[in-house]
């Protein structure tokens, strides 16, 4: 294979042609690096790029040629997935820890750390053949919804550069849309997956809360969050979530123990939606804040699941009027604590201290942060202090109870919840960030599913003037296969009208 | 204000953080539980370090030891154990959050509503209330080159960060300082029972008190290093407020620090704003619902604790409940007492040597304080010579009426320097005893001919001393007059010094 087009296969292809010879693991890396040098500039969906990679592909090679035996970069993790993703370049989000790679959660705090130890789904990934190329801007800390709050500059968007590429992990999604890697990882607190994966036309994967370690994910909001997976097509990301899905409990006591290796197998995945049932939800559908060709891509996509057999119906959910104060106020609360500790004391960004009292030290180095990460530390401060805990944060906590419980009780009917992944087009850069409020007010789509931990995946459907439009579908704890299955019937329905990368 | 009388009732509560020292690792990581003579920070890992995204891993035989303990506390254990982030900036801290619990919003901590009866204040008893009973993780250990007022900057040990805590926090239940002594050696006596805890380690207890009188302002004193101390500070607090408030002068409800070397407390710097530490629920630890089954099992598998043992100890072997409470008190004595009784039957016999003169000598002579400051070698090291046989043989001797208890008093001298056991000792003695000096002369000289470092030692510590004798004592084979030999040695020592370095 020659060309730039070996760069928009998708990774269970390219795992192919790298086993059967076609392709040397070596050589595909370091023209995957020729061609980030030359299109990231444009783009700056990196923030460091991973040095060891070459290196790393040349193990993949020797193991290949039979010189040596594969078994995964830290002596295999006997789980039988040890070489299903052998040299497919793997995009880091840079909230998520590598061990000897930089991690800056795109913040001047942490410009200089780099982690002593691998997050456990990059300990799998890696054990699994893919070969982590670099780690990709996002906003700050996972603090935004369109990566221009980043120390390292904004990304953007490969389908329109002048447009933002979505966020947080909007580095992530445009590496992939641009062909600079394979796959891809990100990380969801309230949409920072499925927003860019939407905008930038790919997949975005939310999995359960507790499906996937989040050992080694930067903390931003721990209750919410989630590691998530990205891809250019369906298998990929049944491959990615096969490798990376199951329990930790060596590290992490909120993983859950779920057996999933079965139902995940992607030979086994079915194209077949026929019965299914999907609900919409009223107070979306007939929200004001919904773009007109985002609405019009939402009823296209409610006819293509119908023409596939499934039933759409639509349902209401007042208390999702509260999803965006519920989830803002608990994800703050969480993130004033977890940044609490840089400090500048142990790690990251620090100045010299002698003869400085703690609390000046403290208020100096924490000065570094950028301003929507004082922001949200300032408002999360504040509605955890004493007196406000009742009349904040525990009432949030009841308001995502409420709103769980209904999601809950409306997938009982129904197999998913079908709707917009985001309510506008891309925007352009510098559009949104001056009014926070309208800024928040974009994840109004995405957060429902972090509030009641429930998968929810955002599948590339339409373009409208050359600008991607996603459909996003959330469905009961666990059930990411099916999520699988309704994604890749879309998919197979759609091959011709969707792209997923620009070349 | 108005005047308060000075006689106003004294209250007295107390915050007691007890290290889980026999656990193999810490709260939430794998790192050892025992980070004491270690080099700083190498006791650490990206855990414990708080380094970004780790998470906690709750040591499960940690929830385990608090409810046993909570257990042996009487108190009530909470359906849903919780963990809260207590949020502040120090840098002994490495998340800048102490995971711990809080009871404001729920009954979160291990135990709540619990209690633990003195029943030998002189005769009568109370009882003592236990408020909660949480589990939480110690912070690391500042430490200053040369004194804090002076250092330009501040060294950071995380080494401890990470240890599991537990900490009881009792109801103002205590009138007076002497209750405090009685109630924290109970507490100790139960953790050494349980065995989770061994309270002789430095640092391993730690006690504020909360003092106030009247209705005067709470006075909390921190950094007290002993149960000795903690009597003490809270005497000397009591006279303080005692007479500022005859003065009428205003108590301020204050933070103080007990300075050991001084024995006063001093004020601490004084915080510019009640300090507001935004509790919520850690995020990253599930709670623990607690099965009622849960617990029985626990307590099933709980050791015999002292009330037990003092009861036992007075039913089996007759002996009187002061004399079995003085032995359970500390578990070693108790040990002692029934492992002697395998060599010789008269339990009250045995139970009397240890406690009057056994007990009167590690006071007397090995500083002995159970919760001290330094390490407590001193008796660690008699009890390694002390052997039960010894104490079965010294009790066999007086009872037979071989050796009059005067005699038997110099004998446990000579066992203690020497180890040797008490018959080969009296024989040695009814042989001819090396009572003269001149006799005596050639072995001291030969002793310290030999031992010349410890000779040396000895110019600057007594301990050195013991050791000389009991090399006397050995080459002697027992037959030394224990007196005549160590004041043989303090002369030469003393000639020594004065002869020039």
């Amino acid at each position: 294979m020659v060309g730039t087009s070996r760069f928009a296969l998708n990774a269970y292809e390219l795992v192919n042609e790298i086993k059967n010879g076609s392709i040397s693991v070596e050589d595909y890396i370091a023209s995957m690096f020729e061609r980030i040098r030359k299109m990231d500039e444009r783009i700056n969906a990196y923030i460091t790029l991973n040095e060891h990679a070459l290196e790393e592909a040349r193990i993949v090679d020797k193991a290949l040629k039979g010189y040596t035996e594969w078994k995964g970069y830290s002596n295999g993790n006997g789980n039988g997935n040890s070489s299903i993703l052998l040299g497919v370049p793997l995009a880091v989000k840079d909230n998520i820890s590598t061990q000897g790679i930089r991690t800056t959660c795109a913040s001047k705090m942490l410009e200089d750390y780099v982690p002593v130890y691998d997050a456990t789904v990059v300990k799998r990934l890696k054990d699994a053949g893919a070969i982590v190329i670099g780690k990709t801007n996002m906003d700050e800390f996972g603090m935004g919804s369109t990566t221009e709050f980043s120390a390292f500059g904004v990304t953007h968007n490969p389908w329109a550069y002048e447009r933002v590429a979505g966020g947080s992990s909007g580095g992530s999604a445009a590496a992939l849309a641009s062909c600079m890697a394979g796959i891809a990882l990100g990380s969801d607190t309230g949409g920072s997956v499925r927003c860019p994966a939407s905008f930038c036309s790919i997949y975005g994967l939310k999995p359960t809360y507790g499906l996937l370690s989040r050992y080694g994910l930067i903390s931003y909001a721990n209750s919410l969050e989630c590691i998530g997976l990205m891809a250019r097509s369906v298998l990929d990301l049944a491959l990615m979530l096969k490798v990376t899905a199951g329990s930790d409990m060596q590290n992490d006591h909120t993983s859950i123990d779920a057996d999933t290796s079965l139902s995940l197998d992607p030979e086994s995945i079915s194209p077949d939606i026929k019965g299914m049932r999907f609900a919409t939800i009223r107070e979306v559908v007939e929200s004001e804040g919904i773009d007109e060709p985002v609405r019009d891509s939402m009823l296209d996509a409610i006819s293509s699941v119908e023409q596939l057999g499934a039933i759409v119906e639509e349902v209401s959910i007042p208390s999702l009027r509260y999803a965006l104060a519920s989830y803002y106020t608990i994800a703050m609360a969480e993130a004033s604590s977890n940044l609490a500790r840089y400090d500048g004391i142990r790690y990251g960004y620090t100045e010299e201290p002698d003869g400085v009292a703690w609390n000046e030290f403290y208020s100096t180095i924490r000065g570094n942060f950028g301003s929507e990460v004082k922001r949200r530390i300032m408002l999360g401060t504040y509605v955890l202090s004493s007196g406000y805990y009742g009349r904040y944060y525990m009432k949030a906590q009841k308001a995502r109870a409420l709103i769980r419980d209904d999601m809950l009780k409306v997938l009982k009917d129904y197999d998913a919840i079908m709707m917009p992944t985001m309510p506008i087009l891309p925007p352009r850069i510098g559009e949104r960030v001056s009014d926070p409020l309208r800024l928040y007010n974009i994840d109004v789509c995405t957060v429902l599913a972090n509030l009641a931990g429930v998968p929810a995946l955002s599948i590339p459907y339409s373009m409208y003037n050359g600008l991607p439009i996603g459909v996003q579908f959330m469905a009961r704890h666990l059930d990411e296969p099916l999520l699988l299955r309704i994604a890749y019937a879309l998919e197979s329905a759609r091959c011709d009208k969707v792209r997923r990368c620009i070349i | 204000m108005t005047k308060m009388s000075s006689d106003a009732r004294v209250r007295i509560g107390l915050e007691i953080h007890c290290q889980l020292t026999a656990l193999r690792s810490k709260l939430f990581c794998r790192c050892s539980a025992d980070y004491r003579g270690k080099e700083p920070n190498t006791n650490v890992c990206p855990v414990c370090l708080g380094m970004p995204g780790t998470l906690p891993l709750l040591n499960r035989r940690a929830v385990e030891y608090a409810i046993m303990l909570a257990l042996a506390l009487n108190c009530k254990i909470s359906k849903r154990i919780t963990f809260y982030r207590k949020n502040y900036f120090y840098p002994d801290l490495p998340k800048n959050f102490q995971i711990t619990q809080y009871n404001a919003y729920e009954h979160a901590s291990v135990g709540v509503d619990g209690s633990l009866v003195l029943d030998d204040l002189n005769g009568s008893s109370k009882t003592i209330r236990i408020r909660r009973l949480q589990l939480e993780e110690d912070p690391g250990r500042l430490a200053y080159e040369g004194s804090i007022d002076t250092a330009n900057y501040a060294l950071v040990d995380y080494n401890r960060a990470g240890v599991a805590l537990v900490e009881i926090v009792t109801e103002p239940d205590f009138d007076e300082p002497s209750e405090v002594r009685l109630f924290l050696n109970r507490l100790a006596s139960i953790l050494e029972h349980l065995g989770i805890c061994n309270p002789a380690l430095e640092g391993a207890v730690r006690c504020d008190a909360n003092i106030s009188i009247g209705e005067h302002a709470r006075v909390e004193v921190k950094n007290i290093n002993s149960f000795k101390d903690v009597e003490r500070a809270v005497a000397f607090e009591i006279t303080r407020q005692r007479s500022l408030a005859s003065r009428g002068i205003e108590i301020r409800g204050e933070t103080r620090h007990w300075d050991d070397a001084r024995r006063i407390t001093v004020q601490a710097r004084m915080k510019e704003e009640e300090e507001d530490y935004r509790y919520f629920p850690e995020p990253d630890i599930p709670s623990i619902v607690v099965k009622e089954e849960d617990v029985e099992a626990l307590r099933a598998r709980m050791p015999e604790l002292p009330y037990a043992r003092v009861e036992r100890f007075v039913k089996v072997y007759s002996l009187s409940s002061d004399t079995a409470r003085i032995l359970v008190n500390e578990k070693h004595l108790a040990d002692l007492f029934e492992a002697s009784t395998k060599y010789y039957d008269n339990a009250r016999s045995i139970a009397n040597w240890i406690v009057t003169d056994l007990k009167g000598y590690l006071e007397r002579y090995a500083s002995y304080d159970r919760n001290s400051k330094g390490d407590d070698g001193s008796s660690n090291s008699i009890f390694a010579k002390v052997t039960p046989r010894h104490i079965a043989e010294l009790a066999m001797l007086v009872d037979s009426g071989k050796i009059n208890r005067v005699t038997a008093r110099q004998i446990l001298q000579n066992v203690v320097a020497s180890g040797m056991l008490p018959s080969a000792i009296v024989q040695g003695m009814d042989a001819d005893m090396l009572s003269k000096k001149d006799e005596l002369e050639s072995i001291v000289n030969r002793v310290i001919e030999e031992e010349r470092k410890a000779f040396m030692d000895a110019l600057s510590n007594e301990k050195a001393l013991n050791y000389l004798l009991g090399k006397v004592m050995r080459y002697s084979n027992g037959r030394a007059d224990p007196k005549l030999a160590l004041s043989m040695l303090k002369e030469k020592v003393a000639d020594k010094s004065k002869g020039g370095k």
